[in-house]
Parts: structure tokens; sequence; C-alpha cells
């Protein structure tokens, strides 16, 4: 047990483990210091200052969020010195800040506003110093924009890039009055090793980091009548929605969300769940088709563990990073690609529609996916297999900006085609839900049976710790099968890639035997993903991933192969998993990208 | 073998391939070429195994690791209050008018560039400059003048 | 030297030192003694700080880590200040020598010299002494090795936890505290990080003993100390000298006649103007020093002297911590709006509350010293500074 440290805040005596930062103690009092550089997520910078708090005996204001409690302290956090300093330092931030609020994306979203709101700053105390600096805005990227005159230099994305994701597309540049935060060279965005996964955008108190947002393109869209707008909405989007629009996280909100999307006009809801199940039967089948190749027809160019290929910051990460294991990364695009290149083939031709008219959208709790539907790989309709993809967050906008209340919004059913799913495809939203799906649907295949966990939960995939690995015994397969009998199939499940370099390396250093790998580039997955509702927290994770586990609980269907519009789609356009049809619509091939 | 990955790869030889060796490396690609490209620092990267930006971000840190071309022979003179009382206007004009570029510029055969820079520790015998590694005190117009000849004829 | 008051001190320079000797009986002592030694003199570091050299040292001897460091600081930036050029210049092998009693103390076998970038041409001397000292404690059995490292052209990095992340391979940042060097220093393992000058003067505690070092000076500033001189002087140069003399004592001494002002301490450090030279005492009990001294006479204005420190600091402050990095900006900028009377006389007081949240604020002593200057010289001068 940690040893326990008695100290005394705004006279109040409270007693924590040793350890334990004044920040953390106050909170335990339910005393409020204000933070900006401070996120539950990354390491401690203390370089804001904004947390200073008088400690008796001391100097100077030490940063709350830094500093150890030590016994017998005694701390004020509301004196005329630390009112006085903040103020100052909320001041200075200013300064050095394009304020021009009105007109930010960040409007209403802003930690520097709020803080600057809280402490009723008014009349600039100092000089503005914007006008000295050569602030550049890089607006390059499909996913993030990235304007440095609304940097408040707190270092949250250097470390979220480099601590939560190891990629240091971020970093600190020059010293002084220079210093900046930048790219390699203060390359655009676009050109270097980012990944587009968000996880800075998510964290940036500012607007300094935000999304490329579509929600003119798409309003334009919806208002022109020649246009057959498709909607399609991830997983992860569901579980999150709702904290955009004054709920608390964790609520479910399938129903409003749907009914919101028909108000708002598009002309069909439609679920990437969909796609998600359809990822399960392309995905599971290329597995099986994998180890089929290496133990019977012992053939030496397959290609094995397999990982995911769901997860776009995933994929860009690995081209840059581990381009030598992009054959191992399953062909099958993503959901949100499955659906787009579905949308203006099998779904214009079952509508009767001419696909030049349908414009494909897609709500994404993702920054990534952005990208990726810019990909020139995206386009096997003959078109661009999804026109514009909107964040969680850009939905919400569109919601409160047509005026809906969506608290009090009835609940309705995704349309058809293209809506109907499974529990399978809803737990996609949370890291390790790909592999449970897929497990539950090639256990069966293979065997005939369903998987031997309780109520089809497959636990040892499920959970928040960074990397986990899980191996099933295949026994008494069906005949065509037998080749697995007796096997155990060894899978791993990572989140957040700092984690999916853990697993590559020890791939790389021969270290794992795995047979598949599931990687999601965010923390948590999808649910944690770039373009959710911001803040976001262990604890806000962990409560979007109850809600995604209590939605799959709640389904009638919970086996992917078992979804009657996959059975259909089979049956009438694809034929068979890996079938020709699939491989021209369905899969795909990434290529290498320079690493620095 | 271009001749950026010889050099990358002969000074991580030398210094390791920590990240402690990265300063060390930056300094060696100094002291040959007078500046850090982008390619040189895509190269240090690689050799490191760390990010490019990380690699830039540390050089920019550091006055001494320019990542902008420079020439052969790197002025710099102190402009901090001791030297700046003793006259540094007059020693930078001086070399101003001799190289015929402003502070921040290279000639154009690129042999010299000329820059400022915060205290030499020569506060006692001021005006100061550096010409690369080489301290010059007690400068004088005259002395500057004999000193960039000296420098023009190498 | 005419003054009475102010005595002339040959402690370390003395070139006929037995280094040998010193190291070998040192090295037969036991570790306790040698702490108790240290504290007997009442050494402090002479970065400026001021801390309790003999305490570093116990409090490091005492982490129970194998992997220890002494690190030597000779990144002096301090503007005024040269003094450990020259003794790096004059009396290597006696810096070395305290690096190395003080590996033995605290048990490191490894220790580190990071020499600033603009004494770079100090580099192949100092290689040719170090391989000597290597030399002989190969003859004296003593397993201790020092590598040169290189600065780059940074002041902050004189700044201890700074210097570590320069040493490490990064941007020299400093780190938060604590914890503190003795506990998580270069490499997170417990180090004692000395100056220069504090290395020698270790050293030479040990050649002659702590009473001779003790005998001079004040109770709070024993010993000696050595001082660089600048400015409007005619003796500029390095001096070896007693602690405890009055600025009036010391401008007696270097003045040209018509000193207005000393600022004492560098950029960092405060400005004494003449009508309080007499009771201001240079040492840990008035104003401390790293040993620049710096002298203005009439002639100069103190705006161009505080307009030349804040330009230094906007460059040379790391640019992590908001006080720091825009707090510079602000001073700087403020004293020109205000000079250009684009902003009323009054604004300088808002500048003193901001420099005041510097002080308190500041990640690291380079941010909270930036306001010695600034308040000594604005409260000083004021006139200067408007008109």
């Amino acid at each position: 047990m940690a040893k326990k440290i008695n100290l005394i805040i705004d006279g109040i005596p409270v007693t924590v483990d040793e350890g334990t930062t004044i920040l953390q103690a106050a909170k335990q009092l339910n005393i409020h210091i204000p933070t900006l550089c401070y996120h539950d997520d990354l390491c401690v910078a203390g370089n804001c200052r904004v947390c200073v708090v008088e400690m008796k005996g001391a100097r100077t204001l030490p940063a709350s969020c830094a500093m150890p409690v030590a016994e017998g302290m005694e701390i004020m956090t509301n004196t005329i010195k630390v009112r006085t300093a903040r103020k100052h330092i909320i001041d200075l931030l200013l300064s050095e800040h394009n304020a021009q609020c009105t007109t930010c994306y960040k409007n209403g979203n802003c930690e520097l506003q709020n803080l600057a709101a809280e402490y009723k700053i008014s009349e600039p105390m100092f000089i503005d110093l914007v006008p000295f600096k050569n602030y550049q805005i890089d607006a390059y990227s499909p996913s993030i924009i990235k304007d440095d005159s609304k940097c408040i230099r707190c270092q949250r994305c250097v470390r979220t890039c480099e601590e939560l994701q190891h990629v240091s597309a971020l970093g600190v540049a020059y010293k002084g009055d220079k210093m900046k935060i930048s790219t390699f060279f203060e390359n655009p965005m676009f050109e270097v090793v980012c990944t587009n996964c968000g996880q800075c955008v998510n964290r940036c108190p500012t607007g300094a980091l935000v999304e490329r947002n579509y929600v003119e393109e798409v309003w334009d869209a919806i208002y022109d009548k020649g246009k057959h707008v498709v909607v399609q909405t991830a997983p992860a989007v569901r579980v999150a929605l709702g904290e955009d629009l004054g709920m608390e996280p964790g609520e479910i909100v399938t129903g409003k969300m749907v009914t919101a999307l028909r108000r708002l006009g598009f002309d069909s809801v439609l679920d990437t769940d969909f796609s998600a199940d359809l990822t399960i039967m392309e995905e599971g089948f290329e597995l099986l088709g994998r180890l089929k190749k290496a133990l019977v027809d012992k053939d030496p160019s397959v290609h094995l563990p397999m990982t995911t290929s769901c997860s776009p910051g995933w994929i860009k990460f690995i081209e840059h990073t581990y381009p030598e294991y992009l054959d191992n990364v399953s062909t099958c695009k993503s959901p949100q690609q499955m659906f787009g290149a579905l949308a203006k083939t099998y779904y214009a031709q079952k509508k009767n529609l001419d696909p030049a008219n349908i414009i494909s959208v897609s709500v994404m709790p993702c920054t990534a996916k952005k990208f990726e539907a810019n990909r020139p790989e995206m386009r096997s309709s003959g078109y661009k297999d999804v026109d514009y993809v909107l964040t969680t967050r850009e939905l919400a906008v569109m919601i409160k900006q047509a005026g809906i209340d969506f608290g009090e919004l009835p609940e309705t059913h995704y349309d058809s085609i293209m809506g109907e799913s499974t529990g399978a495809a809803v737990i996609f939203g949370a890291t390790g839900g790909v592999m449970e799906a897929a497990l539950r649907t090639a256990y069966e295949v293979v065997t005939g049976r369903e998987v031997p966990f309780d109520g089809l939960n497959i636990t040892p995939v499920r959970g928040m710790e960074g990397v986990r690995e899980a191996s099933i015994k295949i026994e008494k397969t069906k005949p065509e099968w037998k080749f697995l009998d007796g096997a155990v199939l060894k899978t791993v499940v990572a989140h957040g890639l700092t984690n999916a370099k853990k697993v590559m390396d020890a791939v790389r250093a021969g270290k794992g035997d795995w047979h598949f790998i599931e990687i999601m580039a965010c923390p948590g997955g999808c649910l944690g993903g770039g373009g959710q509702p911001i803040p976001t927290n262990a604890e806000i994770r962990q409560k979007r991933a109850d809600a995604i586990y209590r939605e799959d609980a709640g389904m009638k269907i919970r086996k992917s192969h078992e979804n009657p519009e996959i059975v259909a789609i089979y049956k009438e356009f694809l034929h068979e998993p890996n079938g020709h049809k699939s491989h021209e619509l369905l899969h795909t091939h990434y290529r290498e990208r320079e690493r620095y | 073998m271009t001749e950026t990955k010889e050099l990358v790869k002969r000074l991580a030889d030398k210094h390791g391939r920590s990240r402690e060796s990265l300063i060390p490396i930056l300094q060696g690609v100094v002291q040959e070429e007078r500046f850090i490209s982008s390619e040189t620092m895509t190269e240090i990267a690689r050799e490191l195994d760390i990010s490019a930006a990380t690699v830039y971000g540390t050089a920019t840190f550091y006055s001494f690791l320019d990542t902008q071309p420079r020439g052969k022979y790197v002025i710099r003179v102190c402009k901090t209050i001791s030297c700046s009382m003793k006259g540094k206007h007059l020693i930078m004009q001086e070399l101003e008018d001799l190289l015929k570029i402003k502070v921040g510029e290279t000639t154009p055969n690129k042999k010299f560039s000329l820059l400022e820079t915060n205290c030499l520790g020569w506060c006692h015998k001021g005006p100061a400059m550096l010409v690369n590694d080489e301290a010059y005190t007690e400068l004088t117009p005259e002395k500057v003048r004999e000193i960039i000849n000296e420098y023009m004829n190498k | 030297m005419a003054n009475n008051f102010l005595r002339r001190v040959d402690l370390i320079f003395d070139q006929d030192c037995n280094f040998k000797d010193v190291l070998k009986s040192t090295y037969q002592r036991s570790n306790d003694d040698i702490i108790n030694e240290l504290l007997e003199s009442g050494l402090k570091g002479r970065g400026g700080a001021g801390f309790p050299t003999a305490l570093k040292w116990k409090f490091t001897s005492e982490q129970a880590d194998v992997e220890k460091y002494i690190v030597c600081n000779a990144d002096e930036g301090e503007p005024g200040t040269f003094k450990d050029r020259e003794i790096l210049f004059k009396v290597p092998l006696k810096v070395f020598g305290g690096m190395a009693i003080c590996a033995k103390v605290i048990n490191a076998k490894e220790g580190f010299l990071y020499l600033r970038g603009e004494y770079r041409f100090l580099l192949p001397e100092l290689e040719k002494q170090l391989a000597q000292f290597q030399s002989i404690l190969d003859e004296l059995k003593i397993d201790f090795h020092i590598k040169i490292i290189m600065g780059s052209g940074a002041y902050i990095c004189g700044e201890e936890s700074a210097l570590f992340e320069s040493m490490e391979g990064g941007r020299g940042e400093p780190r938060n505290k604590p914890p503190y060097p003795t506990v998580s220093g270069f490499r997170k393992k417990p180090t004692v990080i000395n100056n220069v000058e504090t290395l020698v003067y270790s050293f030479m505690i040990f050649r002659y003993g702590a009473h001779k070092f003790k005998e001079l000076g004040t109770a709070d500033s024993r010993g000696s100390k050595v001082f660089s001189v600048s400015g409007d002087t005619p003796k500029p140069g390095i001096y070896e000298l007693e602690l405890g003399m009055t600025v009036e004592q010391f401008v007696e001494e270097f003045g040209d006649g018509d000193t207005k002002a000393v600022q004492v301490g560098g950029a960092s450090g405060f400005c004494v103007p003449r009508k309080r030279f007499k009771d201001t005492i240079i040492g840990f009990e008035g104003v401390p020093t790293g040993g620049s001294m710096m002298l203005f006479n009439s002639s100069r204005s103190m705006y161009n002297v505080l307009h030349n420190y804040l330009e230094f600091f906007e460059e040379e402050s790391c640019g992590q911590c908001t006080p720091c990095r825009v707090g510079c900006q602000q001073l700087k900028l403020g004293i020109e709006a205000v000079k250009r009377g684009e902003r009323h006389a009054t604004y300088l007081e808002q500048l003193q509350k901001l420099a005041q949240t510097m002080k308190i604020t500041a990640k690291c002593g380079l941010g909270q010293s930036v306001a010695n200057s600034f308040f000594s010289i604005v409260e000083n001068f004021k006139e200067e500074m408007i008109y």
C-alpha cells in the first residue's frame, strides 16, 4: 500500500497517497484548479503555468499539476497572488493568440476561451503580439487543419503524437519567442508521417488543430434536388454523439440519430454496421483461406499473421513504418469504403438510380476516414466511393444548425437496403470488437457450433489493456475444415499506435506466433477516435465501450453471417466471400510510404 | 550510397545510434557542411530510428545547429551588452561593407555567412566574434579587414 | 592592489599544485571525512544559486542507485561571465580533479563536462589535458572516466535540468522540480552537477584544507570567488577576490571614476545604482553573483542596457512555459512602447507586476530571474525608461 500523506488545501485537511499531485489532491476535495497543458491521457508537462497555487513557505507558486504532495504541506488555491498570476498568464496567452473567437471553428468549445470568460478578461492587458508573428495555416490535409495563430504551445498534441501514437509527426521547434509546434521542416501535415488519426485534434484545447469540416458541402448536396444523398453511420458514433448534444457519456442514441439524419434531409439513412458485417465475412474467409494455404498447401508465399485493415490511421502507420508487412494486412477495405463501393453499385442497381447522381456521405468517429475516402484506391465504383466524411462532431453541428431538439426525438430504424446489422458489427466500435466478431463467425463456419463463450461474449479480447492476447482451440471441425482440427488460433489485439508498434516489433523480432492481429489506431478503438466529441479520457472511453457492449447484447442477431441482408447480398450480387466481385469492389492493396 | 548517407553513417559509427548521439551527430554535420539540410536530417532520423520532426525540433533549438545553408566561414558577431557598448555596430558595418551582405545572409560565392549571436564570453575584450570556432577579440574595423582578408585568401 | 578592503586571492590559478598528491591523499580519506571537510569550508555553488556543495554531494551519495554521475557545468552563458573559460584554459586538471573527488564520494564511475559551443576552440587542449588526467588516474588505479560533451549555442542549457536534457540528445528544456538532480539527473539517475569554479574550489579545499578557505569571506559567503569584470572599466578581466566587499569598494578599484551603476550577476542579476553602492554587499547576504560584474558610466543609457538584456532573454528562453516565453516578449515590447510614447509611463507599473508574476510562476530559474534586472533597472532609472 502506498504511503499516506497529510496536507491542507484551502484550510481543509486531506489525506492522499504518496506521489499524488496537488492538482489530484484538490480534485478529491472538489476544488477546481484551472489547467491547459494538463491532460488525463498524457504525461505532465507543467508548461502553461495556469494551475499555479500558493504553497506556504515557498517563494514561488508551484504548478499544481507537476508538484507532488508532501507531509504537512499547506496549499492555497485562491489567493490574491494566485489570482493575479493566473490572470497574467491567461492574458499573456491571449496576447500571443489570434483571438477572433467569433469566426473560429472552436468558438464555444475552446478551453482558452472558457478560461478567459471565467476570469472575466476584458480589455487586453498587454500588447497584441499576433502582428509580429508570421503565423501559418496548414490547410492542405483532407483530415486536419493546423492554424499556428490559435496555438498556445501547451504541447498536448506533441505529447499525444509521441506517447499515444509513437508517430511524432508533430514536434516542438525553435526556442524563445520563435518556439512553435511544427512538423518536419514545417512541411504540410499532408506530406509527413501524420496518420491523420486526429488524436491531437481531440486534445487541442483551442482551434489550432481541428478537423477539416465538410458541413457546407454536405448541406449543399442535401439541398441539391438532383442528388440522391445516402448517409452511413459508423458503430462508434451512436454511443458518443449524445455527448455533443447535451447528454452524458455512454448514452446509446442510435434511434434518435437515425431520426435526426432523416430530418436533416438525407434521402436514405443507412448503416456502416451492415458493411462491418460484410467485412467480417470477407476478412474471416480471407483468414481461413490464408490458414488453409499455409497448413494444407504449404504455400511459402502466404503472409501470416494477418492484420485487420479497418482503421485508416493504422493503414497509414504501417505504410510508413512497417511497409515490409503490407502483405500481412487484410486486403479488405474498411467498412466505410466497402459501403461506399456498394452504394454506387449494388444499392444503385437495386434502387434503380444513376450512380452519378448519388452522393455518399459517411459519419465517422474518425478524421483519418476523410483521408481514406480521398485515397486513389477508393474509386472502384467508377466514382469517388465516399464523397464526404463527417465526424461525429460535425454531425452534431448540423443537428444543432437544423434546430433539432435531439433529446426529444423519437427513435426510428435505418432504411433498407444496407441498413440491417448485427451485434457483431456494433462492437467494431470498441477495441477487440473486430476480433470478437470475426471469431464468432469463423469458429462457427469451421465447426458448425457457436464460439464456446458464455453468451457469445469473448471477454478475453475485451477491455482497455493496450495489448491483449487470446487463443481459441478449434475442435471437431466440419469435414472441409479438417486441417484446422485441434489447432489453436492465436490472436492479439492492440489499440493506440504505440501499442501497435509493440505488436509489430514483436512480429518483426519473430517473437509473436499469432495468426490474427487486430489493430485500431486510436485509444479504446473507434469509440476513442479523433472525430469523437471532446473531451476524451479513460473514464469517458470506458462509458462508451460499456454502451457498445450493451447495444450488442440487446441485438436480436449477434453474428455477422446471420444478417439477412448479408445473406441476400451474397445470393444476389457478390455470390461468395472473396469471390471475383468482392475482389473488384471490396478489396484493395496499400503502398509503401516514406518513413522520414 | 550518396554523400549524405555516407557522412551520416560515418558520424553514427563514431558517436553511436542512441538518442544521446543525436546532438554530437548534428554537430559533426555542421563541422563538415556548416548546416544541416532536410535530406541530412531525414538520414539521421533513419539512422537513429527517431522521428524526423524530433531531429528538426532538436536542431532548431540550438543556435549553432544551422538549418539554413551557410557559407564556408560562418561569422558570428556578439551582440550582447558589453560588445555592443564597445562598438559592435562599427564592426558589423565594416563586415557588411566588406562582404557586401547583410546580417543573416551568405555571400553569393558561399564563402561567408554573417550572423549575430548572444554572449560569446569575451566581455572584457569586446567587441568579439567567432569565425567558425575561432574567436577574435578587441576588434576594430582595421582588425576586421585584416581577418577577413586572410579568410578571403584561404 | 591599492584598495585596502579588496583582497586579491590566489587560490585556484596557482600553478605549482601537485595534482597527483592531492588526489592520492584525498582518495585515502573516508567519504564522510571528505564531506565533513567540504561542509566545514562553507563552500557554496559558484554558478550563482549558492547551494552548499557538500550537501549536494552528500544527498547524492545517499542514493542507493548503482549508476550515478558527476557533471561539470561549463555552459557559461550569462552575459558578462567568462571566468569558467579562463579556469578551463589555465587549470583544467584541477577541474577534473574536483570531479574525481566527487566521484569517489558519490561512487560514480563516469563524469561529464558540458562545454558551451562558443568555447569549442578550447576542446583540443582540454582533450590533451584529459588524457593526462586519465593516465594519472590509471597510475593511482582509480576507476573513473570523464567525457567532454559539447553544447551548441543555447543559454538555457546552463540550467541544470535543461543541461541533462541536452546531454540526453534533446531540446534543452528545463524539467519540473522536484525531483532534483541529486535524486534524478542525467539519464534520470542521481547526479551531482557543479559549476566549473565550484569544482576547482572543491579540489583546492582538499589541497589547502577547509580552514584556509573558511578564513576568507563572511559568515554567509565563505572564501573567495572569481569575478569577470567588464563594461566601463579601465581594468577589464578576471580577478579572484575575497567575498564580502561592498559594491562601493569594488567600484573604487575597478570603476572609471564615473560609474553610475553596476550590474551584478549578469542579465539575470541585479542592477545596483550609485546611491546603493555603499550598503550593498556582493555575496549571498547582499546581491549574489555567478561572477559577472558589469560597470556602466554616466554616458550609458540604462534603457539600452535593459533592452539588450530583454532581447537576450526573449531569444534564449526555451519557450516552453508561458510566463517566460510571452513575458519576455511583452517586457521588451512594453518598454519600447513607453519609450516611444505609445503607452503611458504607468504601463511600466503594469510591466513590473508582470515581472513579479514571471518571478514566481516561471518553470525554471531563467524565467524567474528575468525580473531581477527588470525591477532593479526600471526602479532605479525610471526617467531613462520614459524620456
